[in-house]
């Protein structure tokens, strides 16, 4: 049989070891995997290769809602070089769903679609081609049926339940089967807080579906093992959390799915979820040959979630000395047609629908539907993204009619160590929102009108419409915005949120080398760099090698909420000091006679040797370690979190704030409504920079995708059949080097002396404060309301829809 | 079909191609060399940028047919390439370093470092260290197109302004570095050219 002699896969990861640095926390070192990521040698999930391999294809459904009355697979199961076609009829185990937190996703819908692009059915061929061609020849009778596609649809008496006799864990307390979620926070008297007010703004807000667009493709490589098992290649966010939705849908236990973390191109989000992991595995079990998977970027599009689409509903006043009086809100965020991750996005919206600002009185209400759009989750940021949005333009009104500056006003009333969040939770580490913006605010402006200085040397490429050459300068008008946002860091609301991390330390060729392994998603966020770091730091040693990332070791969590460096940084160095004491332990027994610092003083591993803390050298941690291993797999958790109360919202449902504010100077050309964006400066704690190019890099990253957000991306689905209208890169924008601005970058690092090294997690809050501040720019230049993301020319020029 | 081309310097075939395919997926799944990014596979987003007799291309766009007889470079074969150019062809360069390895160059080579700190041990082209050492890579899904983009600038404007940086790497899409560190990566990359003249 070909199985038993079936052999690695090409692009299978393997150990990188990084032994040319020093450095420790705190140190700029590069990247362990950067050589072979520039050599082109890097194997990402869509490089996986095996000898006998089949390709696999997904049809999804043309249709937004419909009942499937009829498939017809019997011409694609007749071509040659066809080796299986599976539908729902073929599913292996009782369980056929899956799903991140409530398991209502179908692996292959069950004679009904609820959204465009859900998975039907599935092919297995010799040729990637010829694998879509049968797809194509699969014949489904489609009986379409009414379109949920909104919250008057969702709510309305006669509307049809997307899930009929939903049973999870949200459906008891949710005032309509439509409604995935819903959490109220309720605090101080908004309606009597708002008596006091002076002024009244009210606000209502759309904010555009995004997408994650990471580059690599949904894809992976699933090899059928002799044990009845199945071995899985796969880029995700968080190894466990698959492998718990995938072994149930195979019909397997757990240990004989064995999954290892392929090369991932990026994340956002958009790999929380189930792709392409269970049909890939469905087919090598089926045909008994290795099957990859690679989505091509039409299919990526309808292959993850994207980010929530919202309305944003505000009311805030404040009296005529500038102090908020009080916030009400409603935020409907739409689901889509499956949960994924709408709960805790509901959870965030709410939670953090009030900013970083103190206001006593609040009245607020996040709810997420379920409709017949794209199903909504995971993005960097969720729900905290939509409601800075619409909270900051809500600040700048209020400052408007107040007539105050707008970074003045927001100073005022900004928060910090020991205000009390409408959850009633204390902000307890510190929160320098005043300070953030002071520090964007005092930057130097870009030069104005740079084309009038350099006259006949003025660069096109610098104004809006760049190279198409649509403008001189005539027409353009400068604007600077402001913006702050928060968010929270790690897993909340009472989740058992913890990491894993196993160490190993022993003498190779002479040398000490430390062993990482963890099951932490790589997606290019460089935590294998600070893997490398900690360390060094904790244990002395030079070379340190990280293990791939598989599930031969306990979960590590998921590669979002901010949490990684947080979390599986946190359990290497709660495992490294584990493996320290056991290494100075042993250290003690060979050599403990021969200096008495060995029992009084406070020992050290530094530079390959056992230290005192006053830098004696007393042994080599080589002729310590000699013939003898340390290997230690320990947990680590944070401080325990609690559920929202489902009725006022109340509790310390957050682990860490995290903040960062920005300022947008932006170039519109007002007659045809292309917008430039000059600069975009930015400042954020991140408690300790553990490395300050990786840290640097993720904040001007973030920020770029809130400027996206701005003036480019949104997956538009047609609201009549709710069916995606631009799933591509010609379509569905993003921004190119071109339309990024310059990004400085002030990062203050101060302590939280809850977190690992005092650190907070940074990657999501850039993308929060980015797309107002530039919202709040282009308002400034055109004097426009701009209510809705993205802007789009004809919002400028008032000549379109 | 049976195309014939050269990849790298090497003279390479394949056989059984479907004329439907893209030069992307002749390298990716038949030559075994996956380098080259199969991010978008409609022109779109740059990575998987290739040197096709010299010129940057979009090899997903590019039909495997129309390669016959042509010389192609791709990231696998841009730090021969540099070599070579520096070598045999300086301030300019042959398509695939086909016209054969001067004695310098086969005295330099050595076998890629494990490690990427170690831009000195040799194996890498001043571009590729320059991207490791700017931060320019974090998933680095979009890299390899930059990569050889980035370098096709260099060797035809060796002291580009930021405006033409941009231009020049307008056609590759990055989602992870907000694209700062890729534009040090190219400055840093040109100041130690210049430094090395």
């Amino acid at each position: 049989m070909a199985q038993n002699t079936r052999t690695t896969p090409a692009g299978t990861p393997t150990n990188v070891t990084q032994n040319h640095t020093k450095g420790g926390i705190g140190e700029s070192t590069l990247r362990p995997d950067g050589t072979l990521k520039v050599t082109g040698e890097f194997a990402y999930s869509s490089d996986m290769w095996h000898e006998d391999m089949l390709w696999g294809q997904t049809l999804r459904s043309t249709v937004a809602h419909a009942l499937i009355e009829n498939i017809d697979i019997s011409e694609a199961v007749a071509m040659p070089g066809v080796y299986a076609v599976l539908t729902y009829d073929d599913l292996p185990a009782k369980m056929k769903n899956y799903g991140l937190e409530i398991q209502d996703t179908p692996v292959l819908a069950n004679g009904r679609v609820r959204h465009h692009g859900e998975p039907v059915a599935l092919v297995a061929a010799d040729h990637p081609e010829t694998a879509r061609r049968a797809a194509a020849k699969i014949k489904i009778d489609y009986k379409e049926l009414p379109l949920v596609t909104d919250e008057a649809s969702a709510l309305a008496p006669d509307a049809p339940l997307i899930h009929e006799g939903r049973d999870d864990h949200h459906s008891g307390h949710v005032p309509h089967p439509n409604i995935v979620h819903r959490q109220p926070i309720i605090r101080g008297n908004a309606d009597e807080a708002a008596k006091r007010a002076d002024v009244i703004v009210k606000g209502e807000y759309t904010f555009g579906m995004q997408d994650q667009a990471f580059l690599g493709p949904e894809s992976g490589l699933a090899v059928p093992a002799e044990d009845g098992g199945v071995d899985l290649y796969v880029a995700t966010q968080w190894l466990h959390s698959d492998l718990q939705q995938i072994a149930p849908v195979l019909g397997l236990p757990p240990e004989k799915v064995r999954m290892t973390l392929s090369g991932v191109g990026g994340a956002f989000g958009g790999r929380e979820d189930i792709s392409m992991q269970i049909h890939a595995c469905l087919l090598a079990l089926r045909t008994g040959k290795p099957v990859k998977i690679v989505y091509n970027r039409f299919e990526s599009f309808f292959g993850h979630v994207h980010r929530h689409p919202a309305k944003l509903y505000y009311e805030h006043g404040a009296t005529k000395d500038g102090k908020i009086t009080h916030m009400k809100c409603k935020i409907v965020l739409d689901g889509g047609a499956y949960a994924s991750a709408s709960p805790a996005v509901v959870g965030n919206a709410s939670s953090l629908s009030v900013g970083p600002y103190v206001i006593d009185d609040v009245d607020i209400e996040a709810i997420a539907l379920y409709s017949n759009n794209p199903p909504c989750g995971a993005m960097r940021g969720f729900g905290a993204v939509q409601a800075c949005f619409a909270y900051e333009a809500q600040m700048d009104k209020l400052a408007a009619k107040l007539g105050m500056d707008p970074v003045e006003f927001r100073q005022l009333n900004a928060m910090e160590q020991g205000t009390i969040m409408p959850t009633g939770q204390v902000v307890d580490s510190p929160a320098p929102v005043a300070e953030l913006l002071r520090r964007v605010k005092a930057r130097p402006l870009p030069p104005e009108q740079q084309w009038l200085a350099a006259g006949e040397e003025a660069d096109v490429r610098a104004l809006p419409g760049g190279l198409s050459n649509t403008t001189h300068g005539e027409g353009v008008v400068r604007g600077i915005g402001y913006a702050v946002g928060i968010k929270n860091v790690g897993f909340s609301e009472g989740f058992d949120d913890y990491s894993t991390a196993r160490v190993r330390l022993e003498v190779i060729n002479g040398e000490p080398v430390a062993m990482v392994h963890t099951a932490m998603a790589e997606v290019g966020q460089g935590g294998v760099t600070v893997h490398a770091q900690i360390a060094r730091t904790e244990l002395g040693v030079t070379q340190v090698t990280i293990h791939p990332a598989d599930t031969q070791v306990g979960s590590a969590g998921s590669t979002s909420a901010s949490r990684q460096t947080y979390m599986t940084g946190g359990a290497v160095k709660n495992t490294c000091e584990a493996v320290r004491a056991k290494a100075l332990e042993l250290g003690r027994r060979k050599f403990g006679s021969y200096h008495p610092a060995w029992a009084t003083a406070e020992l050290l591993l530094e530079g390959g040797k056992v230290v005192t803390d006053g830098g004696e050298v007393l042994a080599d941690l080589a002729d310590v370690l000699e013939g003898e291993a340390i290997d230690e797999e320990l947990e680590f958790r944070h401080r325990p979190t609690q559920a929202f109360d489902l009725v006022t919202g109340q509790g310390n449902g957050h682990v860490q704030y995290t903040f960062a504010a920005h300022r947008a100077v932006v170039e519109v050309d007002t007659e045809l409504g292309l917008v430039k964006v000059v600069e975009l400066a930015t400042a954020q704690d991140v408690g300790k920079a553990l490395n300050m190019l990786s840290v640097v890099g993720q904040i001007q990253g973030g920020t770029t995708q809130g400027l996206g957000v701005a003036v480019m991306e949104e997956i538009i689905v047609d609201p009549k059949t709710a069916k995606v209208r631009n799933p591509s890169f010609t379509d569905y924008l993003i921004p190119t080097i071109l339309d990024t601005p310059t990004i400085p970058v002030d990062v203050l690092e101060l302590a939280d002396p809850n977190a690992p090294y005092g650190l907070r997690g940074l990657g999501e809050a850039p993308t929060l404060s980015s797309t107002p501040a530039v919202l709040a720019a282009i308002r400034a230049a055109t004097g426009l309301e701009l209510n809705k993301t993205p802007v789009r020319p004809e919002h400028l020029t008032g000549t379109g829809a | 079909m049976r195309v014939n081309f050269t990849v790298n310097g090497r003279k390479q075939e394949a056989d059984d191609v479907w004329e439907g395919e893209s030069l992307l997926y002749v390298l990716r799944e038949r030559m075994g060399l996956p380098g080259s990014k199969n991010a978008c596979e409609q022109g779109e987003c740059g990575s998987c940028t290739v040197r096709l007799d010299g010129v940057p291309v979009c090899s997903c766009l590019v039909a495997a047919g129309q390669v016959e007889g042509r010389e192609v470079v791709t990231v696998e074969g841009l730090a021969d390439y540099a070599a070579h150019r520096t070598d045999a062809h300086p301030g300019g360069g042959c398509a695939s370093g086909a016209c054969g390895t001067s004695v310098d160059a086969a005295k330099r080579w050595q076998a890629k470092p494990q490690d990427g700190q170690t831009g000195e041990a040799g194996g890498l082209s001043p571009i590729q260290q320059a991207f490791i050492d700017a931060g320019a890579v974090q998933c680095g899904f979009c890299t390899p197109g930059l990569l050889v983009a980035a370098d096709e600038l260099l060797e035809r404007n060796a002291e580009p302004s930021d405006a033409d940086i941009r231009e020049a790497l307008s056609g590759n899409l990055c989602r992870c570095t907000g694209y700062e560190k890729i534009l040090d990566a190219v400055r840093l990359a040109a100041a130690r050219q210049e430094e090395a003249v």
